[in-house]
């Protein structure tokens, strides 16, 4: 870990990420029921000791799903992280280091693409690509990188003024070396709050255009399907919608708390 | 003034420009062919070439570029697919529930962020504090979707106080106003305290104290005032957030505005209606940051001589 996690605030939000983490990668062994099993005869059947957060509308086991769904949550807000970070982190380099043209060019795009709200531009995009997990993965990376871009342009631009730069260039280093040794790793730190955070908005954005349908498809659980077909027995069997909102809602508040926990590490004054 | 105006006009104007040239690249970005997506895999290629022609599809790239460019300027964003009306007037039918909604989850969002942050602020590393920034970051952290059908079975189906969904009464705005208007407010209600505790720190509030102005007026008068313009930006960056935020809950409560027509016409593929309203949330969303930064330079006069 780059930061250790001194502030209790960062740690219970890692204690919390830790575990759904673990119980999500778990799930397949230690699972008692098949999340695709159906018992049509118990369908809508409440939580109890047998199922613990009782059945759906197929009489499929709720708590295998949640779990499932966790996996799939996960991993769009890896992909999606990584691949925003990968892609701010170098087109925010170059933009910063380079200046100019390059970077004028960059700031207009990222000026466009800020001037959409980000989850309406990923309806946008999934809208017209059809929905699918990796349609979902791909406009929510689409939206994401700006913010890593900016703030990666913004970190390289402090940077590139360092004394510790110009020795470097003083001693003929190159620019790649100047970059990546001197240079990005300023950014590292900031962006690595900046993921964390990322990460709980991709899982909630990933839910949210699933809970428009535009997301992950049927019979593939997630948090957001879930939770939108529960509705049609919000009055009969809540427990289908209750479930799977309170996990989606305790692994974004994980990531919250985390990633603000690592925010106040990297600058004291805002503790 | 009038020079940070007119540069401010000029900056949004590419940026506009660019919003409305990736609004029209979305129909291109359909994989296959969009007439053929639209009508369905089953449909005659009499049928399909006949809606190529309709839609203009048919011509060279640039000039659809042009002609769509001409056109929504004139306010003509082309006809519905699905029911053969046009797109604005369309639009324009469901402009006023959604400009209701947004506006209604921005005053929750302000009566309740406010006073939260500021007795946080206020009450710094307190109980109170704590209390405040759990809600805040509870209320960041839990998704509307999940949110608006809980709120509606215990305020209209428990306890019957309110209808569940459609528009006509403001009784019927309160679920969805609230809804939209908690995450809202936990995102200003950090913001507040976080902008209230600098301005706290600063001297002018304790020179303030000095000459025996009373604590209460020290922080609303001087301190609060002067927090305004950060909160100010997020207020407009989050009104982003409540336009997408209003496509989820109008689709939870049957609202009748923009929002649903998108998610319908997606479901549709009637892909002139998704671009429009696509391209109005847009523009709205940059008109409110660009009147935002006009409201800066009266705000705070040194903005406007940078």
């Amino acid at each position: 870990m780059i930061l250790r996690l001194r502030s209790g605030q960062a740690r219970a939000g890692a204690i919390i990420v830790s575990i759904v983490v673990g119980a999500a990668v778990l799930a397949p062994w230690v699972l008692a029921w098949d999340p695709a099993e159906q018992d049509l005869p118990n369908r809508l059947q409440g939580p109890s000791w047998q199922h613990w957060f009782g059945l759906d509308e197929l009489g499929r086991d709720i708590l295998a799903r949640v779990l499932l769904g966790a996996r799939v949550s996960l991993m769009v807000g890896v992909v999606v992280v990584g691949v925003s970070s990968g892609v701010g982190l170098v087109v925010g380099g170059v933009s910063g280091y380079y200046g100019g043209r390059i970077d004028q060019l960059i700031c207009r795009v990222m000026d466009i693409l800020m001037a959409f709200p980000g989850m309406l531009l990923a309806i946008a995009l999934v809208a017209v690509l059809g929905p699918s997990l990796v349609n979902v993965v791909l406009a929510l990376a689409v939206i994401g990188w700006v913010g890593s871009a900016r703030l990666v342009r913004g970190q390289v631009l402090r940077a590139r003024e360092f004394e510790y730069v110009t020795a470097a260039k003083a001693l003929g280093a190159g620019t790649v070396r100047i970059l990546r040794r001197h240079v990005l790793p300023a950014a590292i730190q900031p962006l690595l709050v900046q993921a964390t955070l990322g990460m709980a908005g991709a899982i909630l954005s990933e839910a949210a255009l699933s809970f428009l349908g535009l997301g992950v498809q049927p019979p593939t659980p997630s948090w957001g399907t879930m939770i939108n077909g529960g509705r049609v027995h919000l009055l009969d069997a809540p427990h289908l919608t209750i479930f799977p909102g309170l996990f989606l809602a305790i692994v974004v508040l994980g990531f919250n708390v985390l990633g603000d926990g690592l925010r106040d590490a990297i600058d004291p004054k805002r503790q | 003034m009038l020079r940070y105006v007119i540069r401010r006009l000029v900056f949004a104007v590419p940026v506009l420009l660019g919003v409305a040239t990736l609004v029209f690249s979305l129909i291109h970005l359909v994989p296959g062919d969009p007439a053929q997506a639209m009508l369905g895999d089953g449909a005659a290629p009499q049928d399909v070439i006949e809606l190529r022609k309709t839609l203009g599809l048919d011509r060279p790239l640039h000039l659809q570029y042009v002609e769509f460019l001409r056109h929504a300027l004139a306010g003509d964003l082309g006809n519905s697919f699905r029911t053969g009306q046009p797109v604005t007037e369309m639009i324009a039918k469901r402009l006023p529930a959604t400009a209701e909604l947004a506006l209604a989850a921005m005053v929750v969002a302000v009566v309740l962020a406010i006073p939260l942050g500021t007795i946080a602020a206020v009450r710094h590393r307190t109980a109170t504090d704590y209390a405040a920034m759990t809600f805040a970051l509870a209320g960041v952290s839990i998704p509307i979707f999940w949110l608006g059908p809980l709120l509606a079975i215990v305020f209209a189906v428990e306890l019957g106080w309110l209808p569940v969904s459609g528009r006509g009464t403001p009784a019927h705005l309160v679920l969805p106003a609230f809804s939209l208007g908690l995450a809202l407010a936990a995102i200003l209600a950090r913001m507040t305290r976080a902008s209230l505790l600098d301005e706290l720190g600063e001297l002018y509030v304790r020179a303030a104290r000095a000459r025996g102005v009373s604590r209460l007026a020290s922080i609303t008068r001087h301190a609060l005032r002067n927090s305004c313009i950060p909160l100010l930006t997020i207020i407009a960056l989050q009104f982003g957030a409540v336009l997408t935020g209003a496509v989820i809950t109008e689709t939870i409560f049957a609202w009748p505005g923009i929002g649903r027509l998108l998610i319908q016409s997606i479901g549709f593929r009637d892909y002139p209606l998704v671009q429009g309203c696509i391209l109005l949330i847009a523009v709205t969303y940059v008109t409110v940051n660009l009147l935002t930064d006009l409201l800066y330079g009266v705000l705070d006069p040194r903005i406007r001589f940078e």
